[in-house]
């Protein structure tokens, strides 16, 4: 069930569109899923579904198109590293290849632990910060030299570990 | 520590991309540094003061919605996405006496590889965005807008929230915006992971709750935009200049930069260089400038070649783009184009072919799908360039090339099919031999140091 904290959360962002247009906060009302349950299931997409008085199928749609919805479960902090060309010129590819070894998993795998999942990803629009990952979708990391990511996945463990 | 303290240790500043002080006579990026983002500051900077002066809210006559555009057209601002269509041309087109709704959109789903641009704009001057919306808006007689911002972005469209918040407490935004009767409501909205929303159609279909694929054009949104209703969308930098044209006037904005160009632009230098960053620069600067600016070749290797407007431009050799100003007509000229202002620097260790398996998978991963020369066509072209690179080339594979990008490219809906075969057919054309030699020798030309 969908708590009425997160209700509010999904009326604000309804309310930024004309009324016959709910369809519209689609994005954001799955956005808001994601974070507070980690990914969206079918049955969270037909709560939203019912919220915005859309076709279950709409919403999967939407669910399936876009690259940042987690269809299904991931670890407790999901890393994207983008690897595009300006990236792959400034040791983007390296950043994930120093991940893997670090994590002892490949990419697009999760730690036996669920703590973190890996995954290569397109251009996250901060080509000049490279080498740069995207944690839970919502949260940049800048200049990721390998010292700076060990700091990164030993300081969330440290964290974890308590 | 939390998880929030250890992950904002890695937050960008800005300190290197864009408070370095290798501007030349910027206006969006003027006296920003990081931290002066808010109302309060931007005002401190003339901020609002453009849109106080077609309101005739600053002790003046006001300006009408046809002296705006006029203003706009003189200054010969051309849209900074990629397309470079004139910004006053485009107003025009919008149908003010339309008896509805009519909407503005800003694009800010900044995806172009290279491109990084918007996203400081937005974060660290998100006001200027704002009131460059509020004068388009007056000036169409349109009174909703949206700004659809890139969803990997999240916390620069927190920023942009923050910003519109002050905004409507301060009476800039919102029923008669400073006592006047103009009207307008802006709010802001994410995407969350499709490079194909940035192109305007497709960016349409998302904000109505849609996955993202692009729509047949005519007719063109002036026409049939968000919900069906005329719609004008810009780019994130497009409505920052704005506000900078009506304060000092169109004729004066044309003089920043070359006839035909007007202004300044921001350009994202990435690769193969010692300072990657933006630079915002008079509008045919010379590139051997932009490219000092950016420290030079990193390493001080040579330059191989340049992308210079993100990775769906044509990319050009160091011979000829050393001879290139920046500006729409230069890089034409050059046969590239200047797009989103995106420079892809490479230096003389880089083999292509690599550099192009990259961007080919870039364009398969991000294909909608809707169109089948695309969806077909890119991953086509991946397979081939990947069994080149792994040393499993045939000699008809290079015809092949081309001929999968000729059958793409001007046959799809939108234009990220000629995006994807540019590339190809550029890098062919002027690297040919790094290809021929891995399909003959099965080795690379050009030992990759990456």
């Amino acid at each position: 069930m969908i708590s009425e904290a997160t209700k509010a959360r999904f009326a604000r962002e309804v309310a930024k569109f004309p009324a016959d247009q709910k369809q519209s906060a689609v994005m954001a009302c799955l956005s808001i899923v994601q974070q507070e349950f980690g990914h969206v299931s079918v049955e969270s997409e037909k709560i939203v579904a019912a919220y915005l008085g859309m076709a279950p199928m709409a919403v999967h749609e939407v669910t399936t198109f876009y690259n940042m919805y987690n269809q299904a479960s991931v670890g407790k902090y999901k890393i994207n590293v983008c690897t595009n060309l300006p990236c792959q010129l400034r040791d983007g590819g390296k950043a994930l290849a120093h991940l893997e070894g670090k994590l002892g998993v490949s990419m697009g795998e999760t730690t036996p632990d669920g703590l973190f999942t890996l995954q290569q990803c397109e251009c996250l629009g901060a080509c000049a910060d490279s080498p740069v990952l995207l944690v839970n979708d919502r949260t940049m990391c800048s200049f990721m030299s390998n010292d700076k990511l060990d700091q990164l996945i030993d300081g969330l463990k440290a964290v974890e570990a308590k | 520590m939390s998880a929030e303290k250890i992950l904002g240790q890695f937050q960008a500043t800005g300190v290197q991309t864009c408070f370095h002080g290798r501007h030349i006579t910027p206006q969006i990026y003027a006296d920003l540094n990081g931290t002066n983002w808010r109302l309060k500051d931007y005002e401190a900077r003339g901020g609002y003061q453009a849109l106080r002066k077609i309101l005739g809210q600053d002790g003046g006559e006001g300006l009408t919605q046809d002296q705006v555009i006029a203003t706009v057209k003189e200054s010969s601002l051309r849209g900074r996405g990629g397309a470079g269509f004139p910004t006053g041309l485009k107003w025009s087109f919008m149908p003010r006496q339309f008896p509805g709704q009519k909407y503005l959109v800003c694009n800010s789903d900044e995806g172009e590889p290279g491109t990084c641009k918007d996203r400081e704009i937005m974060q660290f001057n998100p006001h200027i965005v704002i009131e460059g919306m509020a004068i388009a808006a007056y000036a169409m007689g349109i009174s909703v807008g949206y700004n659809y911002i890139h969803g990997e972005i999240f916390q620069t469209y927190e920023r942009f929230e923050e910003a519109l918040e002050e905004a409507r407490a301060a009476g800039l935004l919102g029923n008669s915006i400073l006592g006047s009767s103009f009207s307008f409501q802006l709010h802001a909205s994410h995407g969350f992971g499709a490079y194909i929303c940035g192109e305007e159609t497709a960016l349409l279909e998302s904000l109505e709750g849609k996955k993202g694929q692009p729509r047949f054009k005519p007719p063109f949104p002036a026409s049939f935009g968000l919900y069906g209703k005329p719609t004008t969308i810009n780019n994130t930098e497009t409505f920052a200049a704005v506000p900078w044209i009506i304060r000092n006037g169109g004729q004066a904005y044309l003089e920043c930069g070359k006839p035909n160009n007007g202004g300044t632009k921001i350009f994202s230098v990435s690769g193969d260089v010692e300072r990657p960053g933006n630079y915002e620069i008079p509008m045919g600067t010379s590139f051997a400038k932009l490219l000092e600016l950016a420290g030079g070749v990193r390493g001080g290797r040579q330059l191989k070649a340049v992308i210079p407007g993100g990775s769906s431009a044509p990319v050009l050799p160091a011979s000829i783009m050393m001879d290139c100003t920046m500006d729409y007509d230069s890089i034409s000229k050059a046969g590239s184009m200047l797009g989103s202002g995106a420079v892809i620097v490479m230096d003389d260790t880089r083999c292509m072919v690599e550099s192009l398996l990259r961007l080919s998978y870039f364009y398969m991963h991000e294909s909608c799908g809707q169109c089948t020369p695309c969806r077909e066509g890119t991953g086509w072209m991946w397979r081939v360039i990947e069994r080149i690179k792994n040393g499993h080339g045939r000699p008809e594979d290079l015809n092949l090339l081309n001929s999968v990008a000729d059958n793409i490219q001007g046959r799809t809906i939108c234009a990220l099919g000629d995006a994807a075969a540019m590339p190809v057919r550029a890098m062919i054309k002027h690297f040919r031999p790094e290809f021929d030699h891995l399909i003959e020798h099965k080795t690379p030309l050009v030992r990759a140091t990456a």
